[in-house]
């Protein structure tokens, strides 16, 4: 990774806070530690380590078009901002849905959706949902019911191996599903038929919907848990962008790849640590809370 | 009545032999599906996923993206109840073409409220993009494969495995209601193995005067209403539905929602498990306890027409009376 490189990926993770950062300011609410969280390892993702073709999709984002059926002949996913699906380019699968303002901000900061796009953002008839399914911008499946998306994604590795294509399947994954038993069902599966051809990275933030991981559910040494299914295991600061793009270039003779990056929901945003454990999603308690992070936290991000 | 040992065996290998995009997956039970001799034959097309059914379903949702059409063989019971969630998240809402083979449907296995596929039906019926079949006979074992596979979406189908008695001599068609025989006092619908057992007694109630208009329904969802309205208009006394399954959700259900919505004023009654679980065993003990087999069908038309026939079970067909084979109590799991 050269320092020109390394420079613009910076560039795009303080980019995606910001987005997230002005939207939340803006709709008095938002997922804001998650962009603090993923910012740096989505940038070096998006920037150097997925090998995508250039976006197909519309630069505004689309209207809902309908649930996928028989019928509905319209319908895409949210993976056309992704590109082309081709032999020798990466997949990348987005599990936790409640990240979608992060990604649409990330796709956003490196140019394969408009900055607009976020104005429709939650509003009724968009594509741009709360959540996301798969209509929306960077989704490529219905992942808002964790832990489906890690065995969807081993199942589209299986078949490009079968296929003999070169590309990678990349998967993020959020640290609260070690939580689901079907995570594991998928790592011993991975394992098994040694996916190789798979790389998950995992945004080890300790943080849940009801507060910090290790008080909701224990899930205990994760790396070493990985390593007897059979993974690949690399444990990585998530905010250092060298470290994360050294861990994406092993790539495993047996099983997946999996990088642990370690990283702090307010990275970046001091601010928000008053408010831990309650971090899952920041809504202001009141004018003066939300005047004092907006300032506080704009202090650091311009 | 010729009885068929194993026809899902080599339905399955004709099926797949050629079809190179095909896969086998099942959890654990490869031969309890019948699909051991396909693993041994084609390797390469076979996927053990284990007891992972969770990982399993979504899994083969992500085959289905990338072009292969995944047949998922395993009990009923396992591929909608702790599946549910990933049925629809993974299969049905993004409309794949992943293939849920349920195999020992409603009370054909022993093994009591754990194995016994029940509310199938009812469960999987509300789920939008779903098409649900079930097999009847042999010939329909062997003839469901090319319809599942010629469906735009997840398919169910309830299958039948080990001695499976031939009724039919036309292959399985999506979306029609089978004529069994034509007829104007009661309109019968029975589904799955319970055509068999109406089978049993349909014969001696013709022979007693009663005329049956009796329908084998294999395609649940969709449901041919049309048909099914016509043969309802020519019929005097009311409607019987046999079916394998709770009476909420199933069959019954399906031609009391289409009854009610067309005006329909006639006599309903549904047979089948009557908002209970049943419990661990045979077929024919099962049958008979909860007022599901013929010698109750009969009861039922001569309630119905307020009459008595005259029909002793002596009087019954033994629709398996060539090999004597009954389905055992302690088939193996």
């Amino acid at each position: 990774m050269t320092s020109d490189e390394l420079q613009k990926t910076e560039e795009i993770a303080l980019k995606i806070r910001r987005l997230v950062f002005e939207h939340t300011i803006k709709n008095n609410g938002g997922y804001l530690s998650q962009a603090a969280s993923s910012a740096d390892f989505l940038a070096a993702l998006y920037s150097k380590i997925l090998n995508l073709g250039k976006s197909i999709a519309p630069d505004m984002p689309l209207a809902y078009a309908g649930n996928p059926s028989s019928m509905n002949k319209n319908y895409t996913t949210g993976a056309l901002y992704h590109g082309e699906k081709k032999d020798e380019y990466d997949r990348f699968f987005v599990s936790p849905a409640h990240y979608a303002l992060v990604i649409y901000a990330a796709l956003i900061a490196v140019g394969r959706m408009n900055e607009k796009a976020l104005d429709l953002f939650n509003k009724d008839g968009s594509s741009v949902e709360m959540i996301g399914a798969e209509h929306s911008p960077g989704m490529e499946v219905t992942n808002g019911s964790l832990a489906q998306t890690l065995s969807m994604a081993s199942g589209v590795a299986f078949a490009r191996r079968v296929k003999k294509e070169k590309g990678r399947v990349w998967v993020f994954i959020s640290d609260g599903e070690f939580q689901e038993g079907q995570t594991w069902e998928t790592f011993l599966t991975m394992g098994h038929y040694n996916l190789n051809n798979m790389a998950v990275i995992a945004d080890m933030n300790g943080q849940q919907c009801d507060g910090a991981v290790h008080t909701v559910m224990q899930i205990g040494d994760v790396e070493q848990k990985l390593r007897a299914f059979g993974a690949n295991v690399m444990t990585v600061d998530g905010h250092n962008i060298k470290e994360i793009y050294r861990a994406s270039e092993i790539k495993p003779y047996n099983g997946p790849l999996v990088i642990l990056a370690n990283t702090s929901p307010w990275r970046g945003m001091n601010a928000l640590k008053k408010r831990y454990p309650r971090l899952h999603y920041v809504r202001f308690k009141s004018e003066a809370e939300k005047q004092n992070l907006k300032e506080e936290i704009s202090k650091q991000l311009y | 009545m010729k009885v068929v040992q194993k026809p899902y065996a080599k339905a399955f290998i004709d099926f797949a032999k050629d079809k190179k995009d095909v896969y086998c997956v099942t959890a654990d039970l490869t031969s309890s599906c019948e699909v051991d001799t396909f693993r041994d034959q084609h390797p390469e097309r076979f996927i053990s996923l284990g007891m992972t059914e969770q990982n399993m379903v979504s899994f083969c949702s992500g085959l289905a993206m990338e072009g292969f059409w995944p047949f998922i063989h395993t009990f009923a019971v396992f591929l909608y109840r702790r599946v549910l969630d990933q049925i629809i998240c993974s299969a049905a809402y993004p409309n794949r073409k992943v293939r849920l083979m349920g195999f020992l449907p409603g009370i054909t296995t022993p093994g009591g409220i754990t194995h016994q596929a029940i509310e199938d039906i009812a469960v999987l019926r509300c789920i939008p993009n779903m098409t649900i079949l079930e097999t009847g006979d042999a010939t329909e074992v062997e003839t469901v494969l090319d319809i599942a596979d010629s469906i735009d979406g997840p398919v169910y189908v309830r299958v039948l495995r080990g001695e499976v008695l031939r009724l039919f001599d036309s292959p399985f068609q999506f979306n029609r209601l089978r004529l069994l025989s034509e007829g104007e006092d009661i309109l019968l619908l029975t589904s799955g193995i319970m055509t068999e057992e109406a089978l049993k007694v349909t014969g001696a109630l013709k022979n007693a005067g009663v005329s049956i208009c009796h329908l084998h329904v294999s395609t649940l969802k969709p449901f041919a209403e049309k048909e099914f309205l016509d043969c309802l208009s020519k019929v005097k006394h009311g409607v019987i539905t046999l079916e394998n399954h709770v009476i909420t959700g199933g069959l019954g259900s399906i031609v009391s929602e289409i009854m009610a919505e067309n005006g329909v004023s006639k006599k309903l009654t549904r047979l089948g498990l009557k908002d209970t679980f049943a419990h661990g065993a045979s077929l024919y003990y099962l049958l008979a306890e909860y007022q599901m087999d013929a010698e109750n069908l009969l009861k039922t038309v001569e309630k119905m027409m307020n009459i008595q026939t005259g029909i002793k079970k002596d009087n019954f067909l033994n629709t398996r009376d060539e090999t004597g084979i009954e389905l055992e109590k302690t088939e193996d799991l």
